[in-house]
């Protein structure tokens, strides 16, 4: 089982390896890449025959298993199915960069990135544990900001990345919560013993919140409305990215985790409602965007918001038939996007634009790549042969079986399916038949690593829809089946006999060629009438919304981090005091329990000249009187501490005291007089956070006399100061014997305070020039 | 008199706090200062308070209990006074340079003086 470990590592290294591979090898470099993709491909294949006979790998490194965190990998009939088409696209789109990259300065960069892309989108659909699965979740969004980013000296792509990733990361948080709380309710993470626990995770009252959170997720991430805004703006990204970006990790990301917790979450009411309606108007607005669009990529990527669409829908639907219709929907798509956005890539390589109007009848001089466009632009529309016409005849049948609201799914799924077939008809005949035509030179014909992408993926839709037996019982089938194992195997072929839904068929293409013969005449409207009656724009509306946060929080830094030292002090004593002052409320000091002594006539008087030193200190407004009555109060406290038994101490502060003054006076004949600064008001304000704090560190001394907590340690220096020390005087004793290295310490902060002084003093600095 | 000290060192923290919000950096210091002998205040109260004899061992092992004067938070201030008075003079040549350098002793001009 530690196979698949050791190809994720391999692929990880490959990652690491691939720029020096693309400098030393040069040619060679993307096709071994590719290789190393491809055999991922072949080893996950030779799984698919015993995956088939319902078999599960499961393959578990501990982590930290009290919080349900464990690296696991898990590899059932939907993880195959998902990690095939990722390694197998990325096979073919490794090919295809190494041919489209190659004028680019910043290549080696590319293949690193995309080999990460591809690393993290394979681990996560083989995560077999919701945590794993969300870091690996979070790296396809870090890899895939870089990558749209990629020509980073253009500030569209700049932007078009940051908003893929604050979409994308912003949903991921959210379905991490989400899976944190479904890790509590169910009490484990791991997806094969979340599979068994669906009923439970149902019936949680937290059901609601987790389903939301994850949801957020999972449609941040496959583009669903109103989020479906960041997929257009990363066609930014350079075309190999895109086609990978949409037909096989990324958005696909969001859809695997749907199917991964169908049975998990699936089946209730909520998951029902908000799918299907998320779904049917993700369609449709894809559908209608992409059919006003005059550039290539642009059509593209709003008919994969359409197909993200359809395929939330159908997962929402979530019938037998329904489910059975998303896994093969989800194929034709991977197959025909692919393929179309490789081929909008060469387009733009060789007639040097995408823009529609400009550009027509490239058949004639791309005959291969235009042939497997057709392909895939007719698996596009749903036309038989192509597995097109298979999978979108199970979405119709899927919606036929519904009993109420089916309908009204039907028009909408029949109208997106005619815009569908319209924009392939309208590429068709406008792109790669009829006459030519190219602004500038030319077009070459494309090399031919630009075409074997494109042309297998094309002859796979076609193979497929014609033989489609074969890919059903080894790789559709079991996906299905570990969405739910109770469905019945799946039957595929092209004909199905006259029935319902191949009417509806002949109606959609009937349709289609007509809004296709009216597509020169609708589209210009259309395209006039989205930019000038729709103004609202989703990416610009979230630009607004960034700058605003940001203008916010600036504010908001400016407001806190004011730049003057008092006001930081002032948050700090009130925030400070403010705290002090709760907690003393609620445990006010009991008086009456102090053992009070009772104050002589020494100590009142001591106590008057400190305080009165203090008011003076304050007030007062000449420097020698504030520092004179400073001495005061030292003094004062020098003698409290005599008549209280502390006579080395008193001792020391008199001598520091008188050290002080002097220095003191030395200094301030050298400064100005005080100046007052502040207002009556900050001076009032300022004594009333004073006594605020005064008043806290008064209840703090009450209380402490109060507490006795631990047997006093003196005793020990006590008991020992002559036996062990042999001295008397304990304060002494304790100081240079028991704690002299606490002393040593204190000596040194003296020497160093010592030399910081006579550094200071000495510094010579020219005036003016002074720092 | 501990209920005085108490109000006495709550004054000494007011006057300390009061001078730190100051603008004026020599203010600045004599706040520091207040502080510093408020706190040894306060931990020689939290020692409890017993007026008379200095705690000395006698020779005969015996009879320490007699005098309960704490002699440990004796120790600690005495440690404190020392570093504190360090902390002052480095302080005190610190505002001296500080005064040559700016020409000032107003601190919200540091601030004012990084907008110019």
């Amino acid at each position: 089982m530690s196979g698949l470990l050791i190809y994720l590592v391999i692929l990880l290294i490959t990652a690491f390896l691939a720029p020096m591979l693309i400098s030393r090898a040069g040619k060679a470099a993307p096709w071994l890449l590719g290789m190393v993709s491809a055999s991922g491909f072949a080893y996950l294949l030779g799984f698919a025959g015993f995956i088939s006979k319902g078999n599960t790998l499961n393959y578990t490194i501990e982590w930290l298993p009290e919080l349900y965190l464990n690296f696991s990998l898990y590899l059932d009939g939907l993880s195959l199915f998902f990690a095939l088409m990722v390694t197998g696209m990325g096979a073919l789109v490794l090919v295809f960069s190494g041919n489209y990259m190659k004028p680019y300065a910043m290549k080696h960069r590319f293949f690193f990135l995309i080999l990460l892309f591809e690393f993290a989108m394979l681990a996560l659909v083989l995560s077999g544990n919701l945590i794993t699965l969300f870091i690996f979740w979070e790296l396809t969004s870090v890899s895939s900001f870089l990558l749209v980013g990629f020509y980073h000296e253009k500030p569209e792509a700049r932007n078009a990345a940051l908003q893929a990733l604050l979409i994308t990361v912003a949903g991921g948080l959210a379905m991490m919560a989400g899976f944190i709380m479904l890790g509590q309710i169910a009490g484990t993470l791991e997806i094969n013993q979340l599979l068994k626990s669906g009923d439970l995770i149902r019936n949680h009252p937290h059901y609601l919140p987790v389903l939301l959170l994850i949801l957020a997720g999972a449609f941040t991430k496959s583009a669903q409305f109103p989020f479906h805004f960041w997929l257009p703006g990363a066609m930014q990204a350079p075309s190999p990215v895109s086609a990978y970006l949409h037909s096989a990790t990324m958005v696909k990301a969001g859809i695997y985790l749907l199917m991964r917790l169908s049975p998990v979450m699936g089946g209730t009411p909520e998951w029902k409602y908000i799918l299907t309606i998320t779904g049917a108007v993700t369609m449709i607005l894809g559908g209608y965007f992409a059919y006003s669009q005059t550039d290539f990529k642009k059509v593209l990527a709003y008919t994969t918001i359409s197909a993200l669409g359809t395929l939330v829908l159908m997962l929402g639907i979530d019938t037998d038939i329904s489910i059975k219709a998303a896994i093969i929907f989800l194929l034709v798509h991977a197959l025909y996007k692919g393929a179309l956005f490789m081929i909008a890539g060469l387009i733009d390589k060789s007639a040097g634009t995408r823009d529609l109007r400009k550009i027509g009848g490239l058949g004639k001089v791309m005959p291969t790549a235009s042939l497997a466009a057709i392909i895939s632009l007719l698996s596009m529309a749903g036309l038989p042969p192509m597995i097109g016409f298979i999978g979108k005849e199970l979405i119709y049948e899927a919606k036929f079986a519904l009993p109420d609201i089916g309908n009204l799914l039907l028009v909408a799924g029949v109208l997106t399916n005619v815009i569908m077939v319209a924009i392939s008809l309208a590429l068709i005949f406008n792109l790669f038949l009829g006459p030519l035509k190219y602004p500038g030179e030319k077009p070459k014909r494309p090399a031919f690593a630009l075409r074997i992408g494109p042309t297998l993926l094309a002859g796979i839709s076609l193979i497929f829809g014609l033989f489609p037996a074969r890919v059903a019982d080894l790789l559709l089938s079991p996906a299905i089946k570990s969405i739910r194992p109770t469905i019945d195997s799946l039957k595929l072929s092209l004909w199905h006999g006259f029935n319902e839904v191949l009417l509806v068929s002949f109606i959609t293409v009937a349709a289609g060629i007509t809004l296709f013969l009216l597509y020169r005449r609708v589209n210009p409207v259309l395209t006039k009438f989205n930019n000038e009656v729709i103004t609202f724009r989703f990416a610009d509306a979230f630009n607004k919304g960034l700058d605003m946060f940001l203008h916010l929080t600036k504010k908001k830094t400016s407001f806190i981090q004011s730049g003057y030292q008092r006001f930081y002090l002032m948050a700090i004593f009130i925030m400070t005091s403010l705290l002090a002052w709760y907690q003393l409320i609620y445990t006010w000091p009991d008086i009456e329990n102090i053992s009070f002594s009772k104050p002589g006539i020494y100590e009142i008087l001591i106590l008057i000249l400190i305080v009165s030193s203090t008011l003076i200190a304050v007030s007062v407004k000449s420097r020698l009187a504030a520092i004179l009555s400073l001495g005061g109060v030292g003094y004062g406290i020098g003698l409290l501490f005599v008549i209280y038994g502390a006579i080395d101490v008193a001792i020391t502060l008199m001598l520091a005291e008188t050290l002080v003054l002097v220095l003191f006076m030395v200094v301030v004949y050298h400064l100005p007089k005080f100046t007052n600064f502040s207002s009556n008001a900050s001076r009032l304000r300022d004594a009333a956070i004073a006594l605020l704090v005064g008043g806290f560190m008064t209840g703090l001394v009450l209380k402490a006399g109060q507490l006795n907590l631990n047997p006093k340690i003196s005793d020990f220096y006590v008991e020992n100061a002559i036996p062990l020390a042999h001295g008397s005087n304990i304060v002494n004793v304790i100081l240079v014997d028991f704690r002299a290295l606490d002393t040593l310490g204190e000596i040194t902060v003296l020497v160093i305070a010592a030399i910081g002084v006579v550094a200071l003093l000495k510094l010579k600095t020219k005036k003016g020039s002074a720092t | 008199m501990e209920v005085l000290l108490a109000i006495v060192i709550g004054l000494l923290y007011a006057a300390g706090v009061y001078l730190l919000l100051r603008r004026s950096i020599v203010k600045l210091i004599l706040g520091i200062m207040f502080f510093s002998h408020a706190t040894n205040l306060l931990i020689f109260v939290a020692g409890g308070l017993h007026k008379g004899q200095p705690q000395f061992a006698s020779d005969g092992l015996t009879a320490v209990s007699a005098n309960p004067t704490d002699p440990l938070p004796q120790a600690l201030i005495l440690t404190a006074i020392v570093i504190g008075f360090g902390i002052t003079a480095f302080f005190l040549a610190l505002m001296y340079r500080f005064y040559q350098a700016t020409g000032t002793e107003d601190l919200d001009e540091l601030k004012e003086g990084e907008n110019k």
